[in-house]
């Protein structure tokens, strides 16, 4: 541009420096494109499949073959998300408390670096853990308590993590005011640190419940299967999730177990999507606002 | 000094997340011991892999019961974990790196959110349902199009997906970095006749190099312990080594979750004991990805906070 500007003929070196940028530019675009190509075709792939295989007894039959429904997966895993959360939440949101509070020093770091080398592990490695000490070891066998216990241990450092990051949002000025008028720990961290970083915390926790729905390698070797409902028991009893849906039944030869793992992968797309999307959104009115 | 209950308490809540990693690795270590013994070091050196007769009664090897003939080798399952992650890096740096200057530098900073999002999305959706989409879209492409013998499920497929599920990792660490170029370099740069993409490839990228490895370390780390996916696209290869894209393989991981009923049929545990044991040489490769990726990154920040 500058070299035309001028009027002046462009010397062969310019001429092969702006070639050279021109298919970089066209590459990079090239990059972009196939980057986000796949997720929209995934998307569309999964949502088309999975909205041709909906009909209402999806929702109101158990998997039994290829022409049940998923009633049993899908409060399989409603049942294991919720428990886990119900563990992970307390459990994460402490740590965390801890970390951004008081953790400023050696044993902080250190917490810090094992929790994310936890969140680092890979899942199946924590089921298999799992398998081993609460379905081998205590003799649980493939059960609610053991699922949603692995997903708790994959979800709480990374609640932790997250309650962190969003404790250490509040200003120091409103904790010295809190101290300053005699409230306790417990007081100055419920009544004022905790509530001023609540949608952090909830956007944390969302988050962790969207990878819990998504989960599949920490509940092959916990949760396993079953082709009913859930009888209330915690241990000694298989529980049914969506995922195994999707890996299990695309495997089948006909066209209606393909049909149910689409439906399958359809609802836990939703749910991640939905999640992830609400929170980034949310995320972003707040910066702007 | 007072004891202070509420900080004793969630120290004790914190304590838990490093108690759980050590009795991840402490249980670990202890149960597949047995294995440990039997197997020796040719557990990372054999190619076969085979749970003997479980139903024949089990011989004593060094003290230990195992089903007759059973003999556990990893070197397949080492091998097509390193392969798929290594192709998977490969396809996934320059298409990350692409994405990330594109956004960084060409689109309008009004739908750059949109896009950026985009991005960050791919890394969330489920590693099962990239499997889903493997079998229905990618393998049926692969088979007609690629494959000698058309047939889709191997290497090249479980790279390919692996590849899409690790790109978002290195795009959003490099257009973080990207954006944090100072204004000032960008501007030499332009004032002495760089074109703009010149400036990129000449005076940005080599700024936010440390980053950007570390970005691909952590998407390394992400990729060596992908599970469902690979299970599903791979093609479960076992007692052979790869030896082309289109070879069926097994990773680690992938080889662990396949597994379940082996497992349960040995009445020995032996093969339980073993995948135990695989389990915990996956550990140890993810363990020390990640710490590099840590090292690099942190001492990245330095590096660009000084420059």
């Amino acid at each position: 541009m500058s070299a035309s500007a001028l009027n002046a003929p462009r010397s062969a070196l310019e001429t092969r420096r702006l070639i050279t940028s021109r298919i970089g530019w066209v590459l990079c675009g090239i990059g972009l494109a196939l980057v986000i190509a796949p997720l929209l075709d995934i998307v569309a792939v999964v949502a088309w499949r999975g909205l041709s295989a909906f009909s209402p007894h999806l929702f109101t039959e158990n998997t039994t073959g290829p022409n049940g429904g998923l009633l049993n997966a899908i409060e399989g895993t409603l049942l294991i998300t919720i428990f886990a959360m119900v563990i992970a939440v307390p459990l994460g949101v402490g740590a965390g408390i801890h970390l951004s509070e008081y953790g400023k020093n050696r044993l902080g770091s250190a917490i810090r670096f094992m929790s994310d080398t936890l969140t680092g592990t890979p899942s199946i490695i924590l089921g298999y853990f799992s398998y081993i000490v609460l379905i081998i070891g205590f003799g649980w066998g493939f059960s609610l308590a053991a699922a949603a216990i692995t997903i708790a241990i994959l979800i709480v450092p990374y609640l932790a993590r997250i309650t962190e990051l969003a404790l250490q949002q509040v200003p120091n000025s409103m904790r010295e005011a809190a101290y300053a008028l005699g409230a306790g720990d417990a007081a100055v961290i419920f009544k004022v640190v905790l509530p001023a970083a609540s949608s952090g915390v909830l956007t944390g926790a969302l988050l962790a419940l969207a990878i819990s729905v998504g989960e599949t390698a920490p509940l092959i070797y916990t949760a396993g299967w079953s082709n009913y409902g859930w009888d209330g028991r915690f241990t000694h009893e298989p529980v049914a999730y969506l995922t195994y849906v999707i890996w299990t039944f695309i495997d089948q030869p006909d066209a209606k177990s393909h049909a149910l793992a689409f439906a399958a992968a359809f609802l836990v797309m939703l749910v991640v999507l939905a999640i992830n999307i609400g929170v980034r959104l949310t995320l972003r009115r707040r910066d702007h606002g | 000094m007072t004891l202070r209950p509420f900080r004793l308490a969630v120290l004790g809540l914190s304590l838990l997340i490093p108690a759980a990693l050590c009795a991840v690795v402490l249980f670990l270590i202890l149960y597949s011991g047995p294995a440990m013994i039997f197997n020796g070091l040719h557990f990372l050196t054999q190619v076969n892999w085979n749970l003997g007769d479980l139903y024949d009664d089990p011989v004593v090897v060094r003290g230990i019961q195992v089903p007759a003939g059973a003999n556990y080798g990893i070197l397949v399952f080492v091998v097509g974990t390193l392969a798929s992650s290594a192709i998977a890096i490969l396809i996934a740096v320059p298409l990350a790196m692409g994405a990330a200057i594109f956004l960084a530098e060409i689109i309008p900073p009004r739908i750059r959110p949109v896009l950026s999002m985009l991005v960050e999305l791919i890394a969330v959706v489920p590693s099962v349902v990239f499997g889903l989409w493997g079998i229905a879209v990618l393998i049926p492409f692969i088979g007609s199009h690629l494959s000698p013998d058309g047939n889709g499920y191997g290497l090249l497929a479980a790279s390919i997906v692996l590849a899409l599920m690790i790109t978002p990792i290195i795009a959003s660490t490099l257009l973080d970095a990207l954006m944090q170029v100072p204004r000032e370099n960008r501007e030499s740069a332009f004032a002495l006749g760089a074109t703009h993409f010149e400036v990129v490839g000449k005076v940005m990228l080599p700024m936010v190099r440390p980053t950007l490895i570390g970005g691909i370390v952590l998407a390394l780390g992400r990729a060596l312990g992908e599970t469902m996916a690979v299970l599903m696209v791979s093609g479960g290869g076992v007692n052979i080594l790869p030896t082309s894209l289109f070879s069926p393989i097994s990773t680690i991981a992938s080889f662990v979750a396949g597994q379940l009923d082996s497992a349960e049929a040995d009445p020995t545990n032996m093969s339980v004991r073993a995948l135990a044991e695989i389990a915990l040489v996956l550990f140890i490769i993810t363990l020390l990805v990640n710490a590099a990726a840590k090292l690099l990154t942190s001492g990245a920040l330095h590096v660009r906070k000084r420059a």
